[in-house]
């Protein structure tokens, strides 16, 4: 796949001595839906804020489509659109004018059918009049969604796009997001939510304290780190798992009535026959199983907490 | 891909002038208004009691000066108002995201703000030809005076806008620093009515050139010639230019 941003060595320093990103090399590929995680203060907004050209990088370079973020500002730019987490609009304009306003800022003469299909997209038609400040918070959010694509980019950065967002605007802006892709528009977002993340996006970068300490494919991820446990409800109350059982990581619970294992997939492929033939020999028999993968969540917190 | 992007000087030009006819009482109503009660207590009232400034009614002769006092605090509130906002609310992002130059930026917000400037000034000229009998002796000039000093205090306002980072801030340069120059700065007064002095001390004062080429273009009457006048017109200018071109340069105040 061809790759549509690159950032190479980016380092960020802020004037207060702050070291918000440290040597950042990243690429985004086209077409792609990139989950960027990371905990409050892990430098997302920072690394977006520079590729978009609001925050100034203290080394490294970026290349936006092959154009370079400085040399060329105006054509790495005219790809991007930008929805902040932030809920800053101008409260006094209409809400066509503001949108209309945004793709003129960013160099598209004026095209009245593209932007109702954009407010339409967003169920925003019916209040193209309104004032801005007439808005509630989800509307304002669909608005600054509509700003961002008013001029067709070919890139949308989405910065903790659901952030207060009820949960059937939420569907519908991620039916959005897909058919965005769909026609080609590569997607970059920021989340808290994990669950969107494991959702919607096709590669992950996990960011913390500055770095980027993974990026993989989704699926790569869940299945290199995801770890499976397998519970069985006991018939009888085991007070102790048996010392010829000690080769599996066993863990009993509620008292002794579920016995835990913990396994991973890739590794144990044959572990669970072979546990099962074990306890039948023990004695031990079960009434019910079930399994749980780990989450995406549960991934992130080990990444996360394995770095302090 | 055209080297200037029209479309966004364009767009922020309209949005600009937009919000002057949301905001018409202030923008343009209240400097009338103020203005006109400055000519009916000086003009008028005060006026008619003070005798002719070089063969020119006192009420005529401060027009020039009144013209100029609502020329440099209005282009400085509109343009410092105009970039200081998007700061304060955050829609700022979108502008440093765009695929604008600085050059553009500067254009457009400091192009819309001289705009309403020069309109405002027009405006308050035709309200003291019902006033008072005025006359323009080079009305070439004195539209060359009111463009160049519209453009250089909307950029002396852009540059508070940009530095200001309260509203205590974005007013203090006018309220300390414009009006005071303007006020001594012989709006109603020829500075040669001064003692020697104050007159020599009144040569510091920008404004004196300002008024002093403004009122030359109506009567002919300068306190300073009108070629100096224009020249430091200019240098005003280019000094404002300089320090915008700093301030993009660096990303004073608007980049991290």
């Amino acid at each position: 796949m061809q790759t549509v941003i690159s950032v190479t060595n980016l380092s960020k320093t802020y004037a207060s001595g702050l070291r918000a990103l440290k040597n950042i090399n990243l690429d985004i590929r086209r077409g792609e839906i990139f989950a960027l995680l990371g905990p409050n203060g892990a430098g997302k907004t920072t690394l977006i804020g520079i590729i978009c050209g609001i925050v100034n990088p203290s080394e490294g370079t970026i290349r936006v489509g092959g154009h370079d973020i400085i040399g060329d500002y105006r054509a790495a730019r005219y790809m991007i659109g930008l929805v902040p987490q932030e809920l800053t609009t101008d409260a006094f304009e209409t809400v066509w004018n503001t949108v209309s306003f945004s793709r003129g800022l960013f160099g598209k003469p004026a095209d009245p059918a593209h932007i109702e299909k954009v407010l339409r997209d967003l169920s925003l038609w019916a209040r193209k009049d309104s004032k801005v400040m007439t808005l509630s918070g989800g509307m304002k959010r669909r608005l600054l969604i509509a700003k961002a694509l008013s001029h067709e980019p070919r890139i949308l950065f989405l910065d903790e796009p659901t952030a207060g967002v009820d949960v059937e605007l939420r569907q519908d802006m991620w039916k959005l997001v897909r058919s965005l892709q769909a026609s080609g528009v590569t997607i970059i977002l920021t989340t808290h939510y994990i669950d969107e993340a494991e959702e919607m996006a096709d590669r992950i970068g996990v960011i913390s304290k500055g770095e980027i300490i993974l990026v993989e494919e989704k699926a790569e991820l869940m299945r290199k780190l995801g770890r499976k446990q397998l519970t069985l409800h006991l018939e009888k109350t085991l007070v102790r798992i048996p010392t010829g059982l000690s080769s599996y990581s066993l863990e009993l619970k509620s008292g002794g009535t579920d016995l835990i294992y913990t396994y991973d997939e890739q590794v144990d492929r044959a572990g669970i026959t072979a546990l099962l033939r074990d306890l039948a020999a023990a004695g031990i028999h079960f009434k019910d199983l079930q399994t749980t993968q780990s989450s995406l969540e549960d991934i992130f917190v080990t990444l996360v907490s394995d770095r302090k | 891909m055209s080297a200037i992007n029209v479309y966004a000087i364009r767009a922020i030009y309209r949005f600009e002038m937009a919000r002057t006819r949301r905001t018409l009482m202030q923008s343009i109503v209240s400097p009338v208004i103020s203005t006109a009660l400055y000519f009916v207590v000086f003009g008028a009232a005060i006026g008619g009691r003070i005798p002719e400034v070089e063969g020119v009614s006192y009420g005529a002769f401060i027009v020039p000066g009144l013209v100029m006092l609502s020329l440099l605090t209005q282009s400085i509130s509109n343009a410092s108002f105009g970039i200081y906002f998007p700061k304060f609310v955050g829609t700022i992002y979108e502008l440093l995201s765009a695929p604008v130059s600085y050059f553009e930026i500067v254009l457009s917000y400091v192009g819309a703000a001289a705009t309403k400037s020069v309109v405002l000034g027009l405006i308050i000229l035709a309200t003291a030809a019902l006033l008072v009998p005025l006359k323009i002796e080079h009305p070439l000039w004195m539209i060359l005076f009111l463009v160049l000093t519209s453009v250089t205090f909307s950029l002396i306002g852009f540059i508070i806008g940009i530095w200001a980072d309260g509203f205590e801030k974005l007013q203090a340069i006018p309220l300390l620093i414009i009006t005071p120059l303007t006020f001594l700065g012989g709006s109603f007064y020829s500075i040669d009515m001064l003692p020697p002095f104050w007159r020599t001390v009144s040569l510091f004062n920008p404004v004196v050139y300002l008024v002093s080429g403004f009122r030359w273009s109506f009567y002919g009457l300068a306190d300073v010639s009108v070629g100096l006048s224009l020249a430091m017109t200019g240098v005003f200018l280019t000094v404002s230019l300089a320090v915008v071109a700093w301030i993009f340069r660096t990303g004073y105040r608007l980049k991290n």
